[in-house]
Parts: structure tokens; sequence; C-alpha cells
């Protein structure tokens, strides 16, 4: 089988279709991931969704639905736990080591599947059924438009809090907004390329972006672009290595783009430092 | 109307836990006033600033910005915060900053506008950063970010503005540039001026009064009549020295207790004090340079 002859298989559709959600919704939440520091955030709520998903296999059959649910429990209790700053790293270590411990033991009690927890763990893509579309499809409508009315408050409260309390942003509130926006969206993304290597999608290609442009418009339109040339192209390049999963060929594009991105972007922010002296 | 006072407070109580930071203060503040707010640390300078934002309720009396009661995020005031510098991987340029202050509050990701874009570049242009206002925030100096700072707070036309230790940790060519921005402003657009700082000498010129807060007690005044050994010693309630050199005012003998320092530390490294006032480690100014 040739290339086109896979694009014409409705489980390569559908793989595609999700590749591309996910990435669109990942590299837009990439670079207030960066700006928030909140890539501890990301590992923890990934790592979690495994336990969310083995809860949902052994109650329902049905991982993607348990690991969705799950996010929102994970980031209600980071967001409880970790109210002030300082204190947030812990709350999603503390909630992450206990999450992970009641996943294993689930994992224990689940003998129907061997290679479902490996799918968990490391992205199966090509099993996406219809109905998965479709909560996937919502999921990331939900957080394309939660995120589009959350941008510019939370721009201002990500860098420069202080005063964008001031000038009124609720930014207690907008942290916690995101805070789920980011779960869901880890949780998503989980699915493509597994709980393990969602900081591929969600920060890599954000970190890229920020190598190139300091605009942060052009910032998150490149975080997107480059989420979908490591998801996208991943998964496409995966088809013709059957033996190989596509999560590796997403994150060797992604940890590619970004090299490519700090050779690239080294040379620029020397160039542009210049007009800022007196 | 125009010269109805700008901020007022009336019996205005503040209480932190078991205490009173201040008690039945009573303020009117002119447009186009400069007004210098001085007291060591914990007593209540910042606290006074977030009620006149709203991010603070008065335990007693009322508070006026405008004549009304003061809301987070309101127009008619603006706000600086000490310099901290940035992230130097932040994803906004100068102007991007800049630009918050005019509608980063708002909900949405906000359109390319052209007339948002020309009051943004006029700002800039007022504070002098044009020459750095695209490039990435978080590889200009601090004093170019206090200068943007400026800009974003100026942005509104605000007619009162709060700064809160906004020299802080900036070298004294920046101390002046910052201060003198500020005062221009004021002078040209009668804009009031809430000026919270250690150091009174940096602004000395251009201080109208001083409030000073310490130990739940309070003094309004020009600096002439405030910051004097006997109205200095009456607050903190021990003896303290005020003297004049070289037209900068010196204080001497707060209390280590109340963390006191007035005359901040450029200055009194200058007369050759530190003998007598030994800061305990940790001691705010410290853990402020820290943080940058």
């Amino acid at each position: 089988m040739g290339l086109i002859d896979y694009l014409g298989l409705a489980a390569v559709q559908h793989a595609l279709i999700a590749a591309t959600l996910v990435a669109i919704i990942s590299g837009l939440i990439g670079p207030f991931v960066i700006t928030r520091r909140a890539a501890f955030a990301v590992h923890g709520v990934a790592e979690l969704s495994f336990t969310g998903a083995v809860a949902g296999l052994v109650w329902a059959n049905d991982p993607v639905l348990g690991a969705l649910l799950g996010s929102l429990v994970v980031a209600s209790a980071i967001g409880l736990l970790g109210v002030r700053e300082s204190e947030r790293d812990a709350a999603i270590g503390v909630t992450l080591a206990f999450g992970l411990g009641v996943g294993v033991f689930l994992l224990g009690a689940y003998h129907r599947n061997a290679s479902a927890a490996t799918n968990i763990l490391f992205g199966q893509i090509f099993g996406v059924s219809n109905a998965q579309l479709v909560l996937l499809l919502v999921v990331a409508a939900g957080v394309l438009i939660t995120m589009g009315l959350l941008y510019r408050p939370l721009l201002f409260a990500s860098v420069d809090p202080e005063v964008a309390e001031a000038r009124g942003v609720p930014v207690r509130f907008a942290g916690m907004a995101f805070l789920f926006v980011l779960a869901l969206t880890v949780t998503e993304a989980a699915q493509v390329v597994g709980t393990l290597l969602v900081l591929s999608l969600a920060i890599t290609p954000a970190a890229a972006a920020h190598r190139l442009s300091a605009r942060p418009a052009v910032v998150t339109a490149l975080s997107v672009l480059f989420a979908l040339i490591a998801s996208d192209g991943g998964l496409i390049v995966s088809l013709e290595a059957v033996q190989v999963k596509s999560s590796v060929f997403i994150t060797a594009f992604s940890f590619a783009i970004y090299v490519i991105a700090r050779v690239a972007g080294g040379r620029r922010r020397v160039w542009r430092r210049r007009p800022a002296t007196e | 109307m125009a010269d109805d006072p700008t901020v007022r407070l009336r019996g205005a109580r503040l209480r932190f836990g078991e205490r009173d930071l201040w008690t039945g203060l009573e303020l009117d503040v002119a447009p186009g006033e400069f007004l210098a707010v001085l007291g060591p640390n914990g007593s209540g300078k910042t606290s006074l600033l977030k009620v006149l934002l709203g991010l603070r309720h008065l335990t007693a009396g009322t508070v006026e910005v405008c004549g009304k009661r003061p809301t987070r995020g309101s127009a008619a005031v603006g706000y600086i915060p000490q310099q901290r510098a940035f992230d130097r991987d932040a994803p906004l340029r100068g102007r991007d900053l800049v630009r918050l202050g005019l509608d980063g509050h708002r909900w949405g990701t906000g359109l390319p506008n052209r007339q948002a874009r020309a009051r943004v570049d006029r700002a800039i242009d007022e504070v002098g950063a044009s020459a750095y206002a695209d490039a990435p925030l978080g590889l200009l100096s601090g004093g170019e970010q206090q200068r943007l700072r400026i800009a974003q707070a100026l942005l509104g036309d605000p007619r009162v503005l709060l700064c809160d230790e906004p020299l802080l940790s900036l070298d004294i060519a920046h101390q002046h540039a910052t201060s003198t921005l500020i005062d221009a402003r004021r002078r040209a657009a009668n804009t009031s001026v809430l000026f919270v700082t250690h150091e009174i000498n940096p602004v000395l010129p251009m201080v109208d009064r001083v409030l000073y807060l310490a130990g739940a007690k309070w003094a309004i005044g020009s600096p002439d009549e405030v910051m004097t050994s006997d109205r200095l010693s009456e607050l903190y309630g021990s003896d303290v020295d005020v003297l004049r050199v070289r037209g900068r005012i010196v204080v001497i003998g707060t209390p280590d207790a109340a963390h006191g320092d007035v005359d901040g530390a450029h200055h009194h490294h200058a007369v050759g004090d530190d003998h007598e006032r030994d800061h305990p480690p940790g001691e705010h100014r410290h853990g402020v340079q820290s943080w940058v």
C-alpha cells in the first residue's frame, strides 16, 4: 500500500483529524505554558491522564472519557492546593505522586487488554472511534473559544500580574481557567503522542517559537504551525514505517524544529538588541 | 470641579491582622499635586495604594478617587509598580507591554487597530522609548523597562498616578530620568501623583507634600514641615534625627524593629552612617534586589 492508499482509509483520516485538532490546541496553549512556567503542570496532568484513562478503561471501557474527566479533577486539585505560585509545583508533585499510585493500582485490576496501558503511555492514534473524534472536536472547540476569550487578560496576567490586577484583570480566575484549558488540552494531546510524550506538542513548538519572535501573535501562530508540522508530519511519515509508533516521529520532528529555531533564533536575538542600546 | 481633590480619605483606618497600619487618616490630594508617601516597611504605604486601586477595603472610614469609590481597573487611575525585570524570553515587545495598558484587561484577542496603535506610539514617544519599543521586552535594561511602564500607565490619561517605589533598583541616572518624566506629566496634564518611596531625595525638588506613615500614626505637610526631628520622633516614638546635608535629607535613628529606611541605600552610604542602622539579614530591600 502506498501513501495515497493509506490516506483513503477511515482510520488514517480519523487519525489525521485528531492529530490536527490536538496540534492546534497544544500549539495555542504552549506560549502560555512557557510564560507561566507551567511545564511541570503539563507533565503532571499528562502523567495523571494515565490514571484517568485506566480508570475509564476499568469502569467504562473508554480511556479517553476517563482521562478527560480525570484531568478536570486533577486541575481542580492543583488549583486548590497550589493557590500561591510558590506552592504550585509542590501541589503538582503531591497530586502526581498520589494519582500515579492510584493508576498503578487500577492497572493491576485490569486484565482485559495488555497493550491498552502501553497505548496510553506512548500514544495510539489509529484507534480513534467516531464517538471519540466527536468528543475531541467538542473539547477542541471549547479550548479554542476559551483561549480566544482569555487571550489578552491571560497574557497581561502572565507577564505582569501586579499591574494586570491593578488594571482590573481577574488574575486568579484567569489562572484557574487556564489550568482547566491546559488539563483538557494535555489530555487530548496524550491520545496522540501518549502521556509520556505530551511535552513534545505542548511545549517544544512554543519554545521554538519563542526563539524566533517576541510578538505575542507571531509566537502563538508559529507555535501552532510547528505543532501542526510535527503532529501531522510525524503521523504521515509513520504511515510508511508501520513498525514504528507515530509518536516517535512526532517527537523527533518537534525536536528538530526546536533545534533549527534555536540556531536561527540565536543570531536574530543579537541582531535585535542593537536598536535597543542607547 | 477641576480643583476638587482627586483623592479623598476621611477617618480612614486600615487593619492588618491584629495591627492597625494607620487610623484616622485624613487626606486630600489636589489635581497636579505631587505627594510623596514615606515610611518604614510595613507601615501601609503600598496598602494605601491598594485601597486607591480598589484592591483592598478600608477597615473604617471613607475613600474617594475622583469623587467615586475606587473600583478595580478604573481608567482614572494609572499604576507604576516597582521595577522588576521581565523574563528574558517574555513573548512580547516593549510596545506590546504598553498596549496592554490600553486594553489588556478586556476579554478576547483584540484586533489590529490603527487608532490604538497611534495612541501607543504617542505614549512611547512621550517617554522617549521609541528607539527600543520594538525590541523584545526581556532584553531591555531596567531603566528602559521602567520608561515603558510609565508609558503604559499614562496611556489611559489617568487623573491620578500611583507609583509604588518606581525608582527601586534603578541607578541614579535612571532614577532621575524616571522621576523627571513623572513630574513633567503631572505638570502638563494636571495629574495627581502619589509616589511611594523609601528615599525622598531623588524626588525632593518635585514634592509638594509628604505623607509620612509610621507606627500606626501619620503626618502630612510640606517636606519642611514633616521631615523634622520633632515630627518624626513623635511618629516613631523614639529619638530620630533629621539632618539636611547638601540639600538632601538624612534620617538617622529610625528603629530597627520597623526596618526603618527613609533615606535609602545610596544616600546613607554616602554620609557614612551605616553603623546607625544595622539592617537585619533578609530585610526588605535585599529581598527585592534578589528578585531582579
